[in-house]
């Protein structure tokens, strides 16, 4: 024990003083040129080029939605995402939380839609890679994903018929373009759903299946244009994505494209940070569920995040197995394999993309985090989960039960951190993401 | 001297370059292994081509005796994870087919992040339980031999 104690504290002096060795050559030669593409190794390219945009490869494909790629369904889906008449007080629509001039969120803490919300609006810019939606990952698609906030009481607060309705009165055309012709409901009440309110519900309950079936179809396929919409919003190129293109195609014009205190950041973000193990490839998200100790928004409602949420989509009647899947059952490999009772999924939120996110704070999937730097801050202090296990390792925790004693401890200078931040900044971009793809 | 203490200091900017996360440099990565009561020697293979990260894919098990015979009709379940992280496979991956020959098809199998990862077989059979672990290291462009 002495022995390996001795032996972490060799190595921890012999990483600091390499770190310092770095710093300090980065400090030392700013103006050198840079025909060492600021000295980065063959495996360090290796990672700057996996986080290129370049490398992201065409959104997959959703078996689940077989209009996802035509034109008429994003034109109608972009409609549908601006239109205020979906909601209880018609005042809310998709973009009220989804502000395409905000990277599609608001800037809040937690969602303000007819009501408050308990979780941050997330981005929608490359939603379409991740295999589960929402901060817990309880929908399994895009347009799945979309019908949640329809029919939350608190989000748009509307119900299934009043939406189907309006899909009649107003979009019929569009709709039938896409879709089969309308079902017949001008018989049916004007408000019902089966996740409302008391006279919602048994109205609902009182309509007879078929009348159900017609009115979730073209609630379903709503989401689907919806979706549609969503997957054809692009990324654009980052500062990042000029400097790691030009360092791994050995252009030696990289002095410039990054600030030296950006560049000794994203070599801390690639290394000692430990950022790019779950921050990984062109989004800057492994799409996958961990937890990091973040303290609940309210200390009296702990969220079990990933946890609570397996059983909803496993249930769900939009999922790819569902009804209203395009899917054939073979094709919903995600959800067959889905892993539901490993003990990390509790308290486990999905790793959130970086791109643009200097631009987009508050941080972590309650805004608990004001800025970057209290983020960077929160993974150096390691603190104890509230529900579950943090995955992090405390730099005390001297393999401690209930920790995981392989895992090295994130340690920071305060200069390191603010490095660190400095570099997130270079994953902004000078135009509005979110432009149609061509 | 010089060339030592170069050496030495490469290794440690080395070692901090990756944050102390690379795979630990002794780590076993036969993908034939006895299993650890000896009742059985598992062969993993991967898939043919290198699976990307995140991306489902399916591996394949050849089951035999320790003298070789192929052992049919075993029940096999999939576990594994990160060592270094505390964190469990991103899916639960199945044993979906029995093949002839002792060979047993894995499908959702998904590594979600460059790294030492474990994959754990138990097995029951016959021949009694027993487990087995291997290791793989997922770089960037794939799962390593």
């Amino acid at each position: 024990m002495r022995r390996l104690q001795s032996m972490t504290w060799v190595l921890g002096s012999l990483m600091a003083a390499s770190a310092a060795l770095v710093v300090t050559f980065a400090h030392a030669a700013p103006r050198e040129p840079v025909t060492g593409a600021d000295r980065w190794s063959a495996e360090d390219k290796a990672v700057l080029a996996s986080l290129s945009l370049k490398r992201l490869p065409p959104a997959p494909v959703d078996p689940s939605n077989a209009i996802e790629r035509l034109p008429a369904a994003v034109a109608l889906g972009q409609r549908l995402f601006n239109d205020t008449r979906f909601s209880r007080n018609g005042a809310v629509s998709c973009a009220s939380c989804h502000d395409p001039q905000k990277q599609f969120q608001d800037g809040l803490p937690v969602g303000h839609g007819v009501g408050t919300g308990s979780r941050r609006a997330m981005p929608i810019v490359g939603a379409g890679y991740s295999p589960w939606l929402f901060w817990d990952g309880r929908k399994d698609s895009l347009w799945a994903q979309a019908l949640g906030p329809l029919e939350d009481a608190v989000e748009h607060g509307g119900n299934r018929t009043h939406y189907a309705h309006l899909v009649a009165e107003h979009y019929r055309k569009d709709y039938e373009a896409l879709f089969n012709a309308m079902p017949r409901i001008d018989n049916l009440p004007r408000d019902a759903g089966p996740n409302g309110s008391a006279d919602e519900k048994a109205a609902w309950a009182a309509m007879d299946t078929r009348q159900r079936d017609n009115v979730s179809r073209v609630f379903s396929n709503m989401g689907k244009a919806i979706a549609a919409y969503e997957k054809s919003l692009q990324h654009e190129p980052s500062r990042l994505d000029r400097y790691v293109d030009a360092v791994v195609s050995g252009d030696p014009a990289t002095q410039g494209m990054l600030r030296a205190n950006e560049v000794r950041g994203l070599r801390l973000f690639i290394g000692k940070a430990q950022c790019a193990g779950c921050h990984n490839g062109p989004l800057l998200t492994d799409q996958q569920f961990h937890n990091t100790g973040v303290a609940p928004r309210d200390a009296a409602k702990p969220d079990r995040g990933r946890a609570a949420a397996t059983a909803k989509v496993r249930g769900d009647e939009f999922n790819c197995l569902g009804p209203f899947s395009d899917a054939l059952p073979k094709q919903c490999q995600e959800l067959r394999f889905m892993a539901s009772d490993d003990p990390a999924l509790e308290g486990a939120f999905k790793t959130p993309g970086l791109r643009g996110v200097a631009q987009r704070p508050p941080y972590m999937h309650a805004g608990q985090i004001t800025t970057l730097e209290q983020v960077v801050r929160h993974y150096v202090a390691a603190p104890h989960a509230a529900v579950g296990h943090s995955e992090l390792t405390h730099r005390h925790a001297g393999g401690a039960a209930g920790t995981h004693a392989e895992r090295a401890p994130i340690e920071l200078t305060d200069a390191e951190v603010a490095d660190l931040v400095s570099f997130l900044g270079s994953l902004s971009t000078d135009r509005q993401s979110g432009s149609a793809a061509p | 001297m010089n060339r030592s203490i170069t050496t030495t200091l490469s290794l440690a900017a080395l070692i901090a370059a990756t944050g102390c996360m690379s795979a630990p440099p002794n780590l076993d990565l036969s993908l034939t292994r006895p299993s650890v009561a000896n009742k059985y020697v598992v062969t993993l293979q991967p898939p043919a081509t290198p699976a990307a990260i995140n991306q489902l894919h399916s591996w394949r098990v050849l089951l035999a005796s320790t003298a070789g015979a192929p052992i049919a009709q075993a029940h096999i379940t999939v576990d594994g994870g990160m060592p270094q992280h505390g964190h469990g496979l991103p899916t639960r991956p199945q044993v979906t087919q029995e093949l002839p020959g002792g060979v047993y098809l894995i499908e959702g199998m998904k590594f979600s992040m460059t790294g030492w990862w474990e994959i754990k077989l138990a097995i029951d059979s016959p021949e009694g339980a027993d487990k087995v672990t291997f290791n793989t290291v997922v770089s960037e462009t794939g799962t390593g031999r």
